[in-house]
């Protein structure tokens, strides 16, 4: 066990480490750079995996409607903040709605928005869909996501969301530190909401319904409230992707985009938020980036290597998932959370190790 | 009727046409250690779903400090096919969820032990104060209601202390033997700040010894907290020794109540127990 001080001057270190990381990554890249977009969509899919987390591995809600709260905070964010002047050309097909020619709104306020819509769609799912329990749920989120993601695209609403055209020109923070600031904001009050009375209670409701109920905690008020902020976060983290891409249309954020999140929930532990934020930096990582390699053809001497060609990246992708969940049962981090004594404790096992090794080897 | 903790009136709990409670009159006053006792299948468990809120009687009205908490009467289908008597007596519905009764001052235990299992032997304790809050989403969140955390944390402590599990307060709750796991059980429960405790079996797959140790525990727990406790229990040693009334059940309908010892030599008690008195009769 290590001392609550010694542990503080750790976390204190770590956290200077990212931000020297992100600062220097900032400072010293072009803006091409692949550290960069590793970085920031990492961070983007931290959020959107901490939130789904909350519902899913707090509270035990198999929701996945993650992807039409995407598209509401997306589709909301964009409305409200492209450029009047640029309106005009956006939607040059169907037309502006009048409403919207005149209406643009700062970049906070606007985020700020697009996670209230969410929220306020996921109240009103919530009531009736809330009732059903496991694969049910995951269904019935299943069937509002796609919902969701066809009115958009549907042509009465053609002079809000233009259509199945969408929507581009969507402005982004000027700095290259503004989607870090958005995530560490929202992600830190995620983290408050589940170490306070209320994360213990959705933690009850995840580890017995029957009890939690018993002990008094009203599991319909506590699951809409988890599945509210869950969704709020949710939309928070689709405007964020709205704006790191600048374009949207309604088949940007299909189901796919809800399994992808699952994926990187599962792998970093269901119930453990700096899984989640590990996970998704991992994954992103090989995705976008470790695995790239695999896409183009090489050579050795001169023989050239099979298989390798645009695609079989995704192939390892897959095969190096299989084998992570294979391998972790519970996902990199289980129902824990990151902290020093379980590093200390692994890398004393470690040494230890290494040296009843050499004590063998001497005799 | 204002000295009842506990008064359940007429319930009728029926199942499609299966009665497994069938007129249930049964009344807790203050301080009492009431036990309800059975054969297999007499429907005891069904009665305390009852009265904790899980099954609205199908007929009937339970009363809790005087005021009427449940209350139901047969309507729709159960209509044409209520068995039982009291009909028409009651007219309205009450059928407050199981969280409401424990608000009202009511907790209970299980017959098979449902602690959350993914934490840990403090954090089960202070996860039922949750509903003696009074802080709201918001002041919880950012922390503004240091103040209550830390009492909430503090009476967690001194509930552990009390209950004998302060040394494994940082433990998982699953990873405590057996009567442990009992006694954290009562200790969440007791979490609640009830008036009135429900046990259901707590004695279930114990052995002699912690049976012995659970009994001593009950009347601590009476005395120190000034309880009222309702139970169900099997072992016939816990039942009279602790016992202040006792109720027999059989195939839901109440055959006896009265004093530990009254229930001793009841021979209809002893017929239900022992299942003589059927053959003699055809």
């Amino acid at each position: 066990m290590l001392q609550k001080k010694t542990k503080n001057i750790c976390t204190a270190a770590a956290l200077v480490l990212l931000a020297v990381v992100i600062v220097c990554v900032g400072q010293f890249t072009s803006s091409t750079s692949m550290l960069r977009t590793v970085l920031q969509l990492g961070a983007i899919y931290a959020l959107l995996a901490v939130s789904m987390n909350l519902c899913n591995g707090f509270t035990g809600l198999f929701s996945l409607g993650q992807a039409g709260f995407m598209t509401l905070g997306a589709y909301t964010y964009a409305i409200l903040t492209i450029p009047v002047e640029s309106r005009a050309g956006v939607y040059y097909l169907y037309g502006v709605a009048g409403w919207l020619e005149k209406l643009e709104l700062p970049i906070p306020v606007a985020l700020l928005v697009a996670g209230l819509v969410a929220a306020l769609f996921a109240f009103l799912i919530g009531l009736p869909v809330l009732r059903l329990k496991s694969d049910y749920l995951a269904i019935a989120t299943l069937g509002f996501a796609e919902v969701v993601r066809i009115v958009t695209a549907s042509s009465p609403l053609n002079r809000v969301t233009n259509g199945s055209l969408g929507l581009t020109m969507i402005p982004g923070f000027s700095s290259y530190y503004g989607i870090f600031a958005v995530v560490i904001l929202c992600i830190a009050i995620i983290v408050l909401l589940i170490n306070s009375t209320y994360g213990r209670a959705f933690k009850a409701i995840r580890d017995d319904e029957i009890a939690a109920e018993a002990m008094g905690i009203n599991l319909s008020q506590h699951k809409q409230m988890s599945f509210v902020i869950s969704s709020f976060f949710a939309a928070i983290g689709g405007a964020l992707m709205a704006m790191y891409m600048g374009a949207i249309s309604s088949t940007t954020f299909t189901i796919a985009v809800t399994y992808f999140i699952l994926l990187i929930v599962v792998i970093g532990g269901m119930g453990s938020v700096t899984g989640s934020v590990i996970s998704a930096l991992l994954v992103i990582a090989s995705r976008e980036w470790w695995l790239r390699f695999l896409d183009q053809p090489m050579f050795i001497g001169s023989f050239k290597v099979p298989l390798l060609k645009t695609g079989f990246r995704m192939v390892v992708f897959s095969v190096i998932l299989m084998v992570v969940v294979l391998l972790f049962r519970k996902g990199i981090m289980g129902e824990r959370e990151f902290n020093w004594d379980g590093i200390y404790s692994f890398f004393k096992r470690l040494f230890s190790k290494k040296k009843s090794g050499k004590g063998v080897q001497a005799k | 009727m204002s000295e009842n903790v506990l008064k359940v009136e007429n319930a009728t709990m029926q199942f499609g046409g299966v009665v497994a409670v069938d007129n249930l009159n049964l009344e807790v006053n203050e301080g009492e250690i009431v036990s309800l006792i059975g054969p297999n299948g007499a429907g005891k468990t069904t009665a305390f779903n009852v009265i904790t809120g899980v099954y609205a009687p199908t007929n009937g009205r339970v009363y809790f400090n005087g005021a009427c908490i449940v209350e139901n009467f047969p309507h729709g289908k159960m209509k044409k096919l209520y068995q039982g008597e009291h009909l028409g007596e009651y007219t309205s519905v009450k059928e407050p969820t199981p969280d409401k009764i424990t608000q009202m001052g009511m907790a209970r235990t299980f017959q098979n032990i449902r602690l959350w299992k993914s934490q840990t032997v403090m954090d089960n304790v202070l996860m039922a104060k949750h509903m003696r809050r009074s802080s709201n989403l918001f002041s919880a969140t950012f922390r503004l209601n240091k103040r209550e955390e830390e009492k909430q944390r503090e009476e967690t402590l001194d509930l552990l202390r009390i209950v004998g599990l302060e040394d494994v307060k940082d433990d998982l709750s699953t990873s405590l033997p057996y009567g442990k796991q009992r006694r954290l059980e009562i200790a969440r429960a007791l979490a609640t700040e009830p008036k009135l405790l429900l046990l259901d079996e707590p004695a279930a797959g114990m052995n002699p010894q912690e049976t012995i140790e659970l009994t001593e525990f009950i009347g601590e727990i009476r005395s120190k907290f000034h309880m009222t406790v309702l139970l169900i229990e099997h072992h016939m040693d816990l039942v009279m020794d602790i016992s202040d009334r006792i109720y027999v059940l059989d195939f839901g309908k109440l055959i006896a109540s009265g004093v530990p010892a009254e229930i001793q030599n009841n021979e209809r008690v002893i017929g239900a127990y022992l299942g003589v008195a059927d053959d003699a009769e055809d």
